[in-house]
């Protein structure tokens, strides 16, 4: 509970700060907030500070923490300070000066929600969850005011999340029509003799609303238009740290409450949506060229990587799907990191501008090309380990099937070399004039890249992270997978 | 006669079915939220209906009913006022002009 507690004490302090703090400390939020996020970061890797030593639960076994709850909610800690830093230069920009607050409160709340989600133990406060870490996304899309795209993409936006949340909830509904409890705990007991058709029928509607905020192929149709629309930094949020939860609490529902009727049910219906989501995702990538939607189908391919690490079904895929996450905000935020910087000295987003940018700009192309490098998992980078982890999870599980998945998510990984590849190619092979000119991002802009650089050399080589992560799950795994 | 839950779930089913035929087929924006509410009222009356026939000691059901209702309203609340964000800039809200970004 206390990472919990943290985050309200840092929400109820950046709101008092807004509302209280005259004009001219208003500059002053952002920084005021990525340092608090950054505390309690720090403080929830400590065990003995905020972070959880054994087993809790509160409200009568509706909320649980764990080791590794507390392991995946430090993950997306994070994250979040690396995104509030990456995005101090864009809410001190002049046109957000009346909305800046908005965004650190919405983005707390979302974050709380995410909490939720990931630990709840009964579909109530799952669905709870779920709803107050989509709903404020949706207004956080829609902030940049002064554009048409922006409020374009929250509306497709907020319809598909609702419509989504109508499919989760008819699923939900047969779920407990069936067993009657809304706990994980009773509904794993109770659904793992039921032999009916409306139980596949119930599954199939809970992986349809889940799998659309994880924007699993074929429900990924709104996440590029929703991401191109989106202010750079709203973007980066939803792609990594949104993603990531829904894709732990995806996990956690699927082992905790269908774990029992894991290869008669789901596994298949996992199987295709894998199979889909990264192949379907990669080919739509090539032929982007604006920068931001190009990362959104890159995105929507790498959902369906970390899936690898849920159908693998055991400790190992718990771990490499953590380890994953992890690296995927960091190689993701440098991506990020690099549009936003040069989006708000420029105001330029599509590849082509990108042409030549070695010459005028080495250090932000370099950025790109260890992002890209990592994104495509080229070894020495983490990208590399975090594949290899998952793909290893998912062999680990052993039966025939899981080894030709494997196969055709390494096949994928070689087409999305093509098109990471292209980017790095505009970079630094085109022979053309580069199009942006020499500049000096801000000094947190290349704080954030140098975090994101960083995580995205030494999480590789450091394998401590990867032990470290492996160890938690190993310890309660379980109690992750099998209750009681 | 006797009234079993069928008689409740099919209304629930089909209203269920309307409310997703008519958010795919409909132009207006407004019309698609009207149906995006059909979708989650069915669910709503599926909750109860469930809870008051099949396991009629307990009511956890209508609690999640209730907490869907708010959270409906919610969700409500806050696409009417991106449509209005919409209007304002485009004029009407006619869904086929969010057609600045595809593919």
């Amino acid at each position: 509970m206390k990472q919990e507690i943290a985050l309200l004490v840092v929400f109820l302090l950046v709101f008092l700060y807004d509302t209280f703090l005259g004009k001219g400390a208003q500059k002053g939020l952002p920084a005021f907030t990525a340092i608090l996020m950054f505390v309690i970061t720090l403080l929830g890797l400590c065990p003995h500070c905020c972070g959880v030593g054994g087993e809790q639960t509160a409200f009568a076994g509706m909320y649980a923490t764990s080791p590794v709850i507390a392991a995946i909610k430090n993950i997306l800690n994070v994250g979040v300070v690396i995104v509030l830093i990456q995005s101090i230069k864009w809410t001190n920009s002049e046109n957000m000066s009346m909305r800046r607050g908005e965004f650190y409160e919405l983005l707390l709340v979302t974050l709380f929600g995410m909490y939720l989600m990931i630990s709840s133990r009964h579909f109530l406060l799952f669905f709870i969850g779920l709803e107050s870490a989509s709903l404020p996304l949706a207004a956080m899309v829609a902030l940049d005011k002064n554009r048409y795209e922006s409020h374009e993409a929250a509306v497709k936006y907020i319809l598909t999340a609702v419509f989504s949340s109508a499919i989760f909830m008819m699923g939900l509904s047969f779920v407990y029509g069936l067993t009657g409890s809304f706990y994980f705990q009773n509904i794993y007991f109770a659904v793992s003799s039921n032999m009916s058709i409306l139980l596949v029928l119930a599954i199939a509607f809970v992986i349809a609303g889940i799998g659309f905020k994880l924007s699993l192929v074929p429900f990924h149709l709104w996440t590029a238009d929703v991401y191109q629309g989106a202010p750079t930094s709203v973007t980066s949020y939803l792609s990594v740290i949104s993603k990531g939860a829904t894709a732990f609490a995806f996990l956690v529902v699927m082992t905790q409450v269908f774990g029992a009727v894991y290869s008669r049910v789901w596994e298949w219906m996992l199987y295709a949506l894998i199979i889909l989501t990264i192949t379907v995702g990669n080919l739509f990538a090539i032929r982007q060229r604006n920068m931001k939607r190009f990362l959104a189908f890159s995105s929507i391919s790498q959902a369906g990587y970390i899936m690898l690490g849920v159908i693998a079904f055991n400790a190992m895929g718990l771990a490499a799907l953590m380890y994953y996450v992890l690296v995927y905000i960091f190689s993701n935020l440098a991506a990020f990191g690099v549009i936003g910087a040069i989006e708000n000295a420029t105001g330029k987003v599509s590849m082509d501008d990108y042409r030549g940018l070695s010459k005028t700009n080495p250090k932000l192309s370099f950025c790109m090309m260890l992002a890209m490098f990592s994104l495509a998992g080229i070894p020495p980078f983490a990208g590399f380990f975090s594949k290899f982890f998952i793909f290893t999870g998912a062999i680990n599980q052993g039966s025939v099937a899981i080894y030709v998945l494997v196969l055709i998510a390494l096949i994928n990984t070689i087409i999305s070399l093509y098109y990471y590849l292209l980017v790095v190619k505009a970079m630094y092979i085109s022979e053309d004039e580069p199009v942006v000119a020499t500049f000096k991002s801000a000094a947190s802009e290349r704080l954030g890249l140098w975090i994101t650089v960083a995580g995205i050399i030494c999480l590789g080589i450091a394998s401590c992270v990867y032990t470290y992560l492996l160890d938690t799950t190993a310890v309660s795994a379980m109690q992750a997978y099998f209750i009681g | 006669m006797e009234i079993t839950a069928v008689y409740y779930l099919i209304p629930a089913l089909i209203m269920f079915c309307c409310g997703v035929y008519g958010f795919i087929t409909r132009k207006n924006m407004i019309a698609m939220l009207v149906s995006l509410e059909l979708m989650l009222n069915a669910v709503d009356i599926n909750f109860v209906v469930f809870n008051r026939f099949l396991f009629p000691e307990q009511m956890e059901g209508m609690f999640f009913a209730l907490f869907a209702i708010a959270i409906a309203a919610a969700e409500t609340a806050l696409a009417i006022a991106i449509i209005i964000n919409i209007f304002r800039a485009a004029k009407n809200i006619d869904v086929r002009s969010l057609n600045e970004m595809k593919f």
